[in-house]
This record gives C-alpha cells, sequence and structure tokens, in this order.
C-alpha cells in the first residue's frame, strides 16, 4: 500500500560555536530542504540553534536492544582501557 | 492632507496589513494539517503581530493622541481599518492560506527592502527588523506555493483555483494613492510601480515553477487601503479579535 505520510527525518542542531550538533527530536516533511525549514520553526524558535543537520530516519543504522550483551559488557571488567591510573600534575589543571 | 496626516495614514496600512494578516494566520493554530506547518504558521503569525506592536506602536506615538498599539487594534471599527483586503481575506483550505501568504510576502519583502533605506529613521529601523522574518516567510510561502502546485492531481487543482479566487486582491497592493505619493516625494515610501515589476517577475518563476497560469483577467478590488469599502469578512474577523476588549473594556492579563 502507497504511504501518503511524509518520510521521517531526524534532526540535529548545534547551540554554539564549538560545540557538537546534538540529536534534538524528529519531525515529518516531504524532502531535505523542507524538513530544514521544518527544523528551524520547530527546534530553534527559541534562539537554540545556529546550524541544523537533517537526516532522513531511514539512513541511520542503529544498534539493537538485544545486541547489548555482547556489544558493550566485555568492556566492563576492563578498567584499564580507563585513562585513570595517571597522576595528573597540578599545573595541568582541570581535564 | 497635512504631511503628519499622510505618515499617520501609511502606517496604519503597515501595521493593519501585518495585524489582520497575523490574526488570519493565527486561526490555523491547533487545525493544519500536520504538525510541523501547524507550528510554522503560528511562528508566522507572532512574527507578523510582532511587527503590529511597531508599526501601530509608531501610529499612535505619530497621531500623538495617547493611543497605544492595543488601542487602535482593539479600539477601531472596520471602517477605520486601513488593511489591503487581500488580506483580510478568509483562509479556505491550506492551499488557499499558503497562496495568499505567498502573494503577500512577495510584496512584503520587496517594501521592506525598499523601506529599510526610508528617509524616515524609524520606518527604516522596523523595516529592517521585520525584514529578517519576512525573508523566511517568503523562503517557505514560495517553496510550499511550487510544491504543492506542481504536487499531486489535487493539490495542483486547488492551487489553482485559490490563484483564480485570489488573483483580483493583487492589483490593490500596488496602486498609488495620495498617501503614497505624498509620502515617496519625501522619500519616506517607494515607487510602488517599481514594487510591481519586481513582484511581476518574483511571480512568474515561482508560477512557472509551481506550473501555475496566472488569470488573464487584470481587474483589481479596492477599498482596503483607503478605508473606502471592505470585504465583509473584516467585520467577522474583527468580532473575533475584538471581542474580549469591547465585552471587557480594559481587561488585562
Amino acid at each position: 500500500m502507497m504511504t501518503t505520510e511524509w518520510p521521517l527525518w531526524e534532526i540535529f542542531i548545534r547551540g554554539q560555536h564549538g560545540l557538537n550538533h546534538r540529536h534534538v527530536g524528529s519531525l515529518h516533511a516531504p524532502d531535505a530542504e523542507m524538513a530544514m525549514k521544518n527544523a528551524r520553526d520547530v527546534y530553534t524558535r527559541r534562539n537554540e540553534g545556529v546550524s541544523i543537520w537533517v537526516v532522513e530516519a531511514k539512513h541511520i543504522t542503529a544498534s539493537s536492544p538485544s545486541d547489548k550483551g555482547p556489544l558493550y559488557e566485555p568492556a566492563e571488567s576492563k578498567v584499564y582501557r580507563h585513562p585513570t591510573f595517571f597522576d595528573i600534575p597540578d599545573e595541568a589543571g582541570h581535564m | 492632507m497635512t504631511d503628519q496626516d499622510a505618515l499617520l495614514e501609511y502606517l496604519l496600512r503597515l501595521g493593519d496589513n501585518t495585524l489582520i494578516l497575523g490574526h488570519r494566520v493565527s486561526e490555523w493554530c491547533g487545525h493544519a494539517p500536520v504538525l510541523e506547518e501547524d507550528i510554522a504558521l503560528a511562528n508566522t503569525a507572532l512574527d507578523l503581530i510582532g511587527q503590529t506592536q511597531m508599526w501601530l506602536g509608531l501610529a499612535g506615538e505619530v497621531e500623538g493622541k495617547g493611543r497605544t498599539a492595543d488601542d487602535l487594534a482593539m479600539l477601531r471599527d472596520v471602517w477605520d481599518f486601513r488593511n489591503v483586503l487581500l488580506v483580510e481575506q478568509p483562509n479556505g483550505d491550506f492551499g488557499q492560506t499558503i497562496l495568499r501568504q505567498f502573494l503577500f510576502d512577495a510584496f512584503h519583502f520587496d517594501l521592506l527592502t525598499a523601506l529599510s533605506r526610508s528617509a524616515n529613521d524609524q520606518i527604516a529601523g522596523i523595516a529592517t527588523k521585520s525584514l529578517k522574518e519576512v525573508t523566511y516567510h517568503l523562503e517557505r510561502s514560495s517553496e510550499t506555493v511550487i510544491g504543492l502546485g506542481d504536487g499531486t492531481d489535487e493539490s495542483h487543482r486547488r492551487m489553482q483555483a485559490a490563484l483564480d479566487l485570489l488573483w483580483p486582491y493583487v492589483g490593490e497592493m500596488f496602486v498609488a494613492d495620495d498617501v503614497d505619493t505624498a509620502l515617496q516625494a519625501q522619500g519616506i515610501a517607494p515607487d510602488l510601480t517599481l514594487l510591481r515589476q519586481s513582484f511581476d517577475a518574483r511571480l512568474a518563476d515561482v508560477m512557472s515553477e509551481a506550473t501555475l497560469t496566472l488569470p488573464e483577467n487584470s481587474f483589481a478590488h479596492a477599498g482596503g487601503k483607503t478605508g473606502f469599502r471592505h470585504s465583509e469578512h473584516l467585520g467577522h474577523l474583527l468580532t473575533q479579535m475584538q471581542w474580549l476588549q469591547r465585552a471587557y473594556p480594559g481587561a488585562t492579563w
């Protein structure tokens, strides 16, 4: 069956210069340009952003929740992978 | 007509256009076909009402009788309004609303661009501020007109019907009267014949992309911007917009 629903887009906004784009939510739009405009209206009306990325949701490959164990658990017992065994010299300040 | 009278009249035209269209567009709030359009229309309405506060605020100052922007918006009757007939026309379907928006945005954009160089600094300031918002309105309405005109059979049919319906209201925006010529002579307002040329060029581009056909009839309704004869729709709009101040005079939040 043909759907009349517009495709779903995921919206990423960079809040201030120097910060990364962050996922803020999703919306429907017929094409990328309208997705950009809709994102402007839906997500930046309170001056939130300086840059917008839109990605059609179908292009995002997500990990499956059932893969949680095999994907992430092996890292849990390997504390030596965390850089917590170094003394940071005072002069270095906050890192 | 003194210079002050002409200036007041001109400011009322600017403020009433944005007020009446802003109110019309706000009628979509909660009713638009999709959530995204609902929010976009509400944003447009809010922009226009914000611009109204500046234009009518300045109009009140120029008049010098202590009337505020709120007084001018809420306590005048049909015959006092100076908006063009186009903006008081009913919303119709979504396509009709968007086409009306595009026709006004295209005029508004060129008008504000010219006014941002006005000899009157206050007018130039308000125009410059408004132009940022209106640039986006025009971008959005042009693309939506193109998308719907060059869309499905049904959307094309509805857009052509909207164009046939609204076309007779386009001419009024560009007809200069004594007020326009007086302010043009002082370098405050632009030459409307130049604005029309720019409007026609933009219109031709968008209509061709939207695969819509401009009606050949050049008849133009008049009477809105002079206040001589508004369409019946304005009175109905005002009963909605003004009822609270009329029923409870001076009510505040």
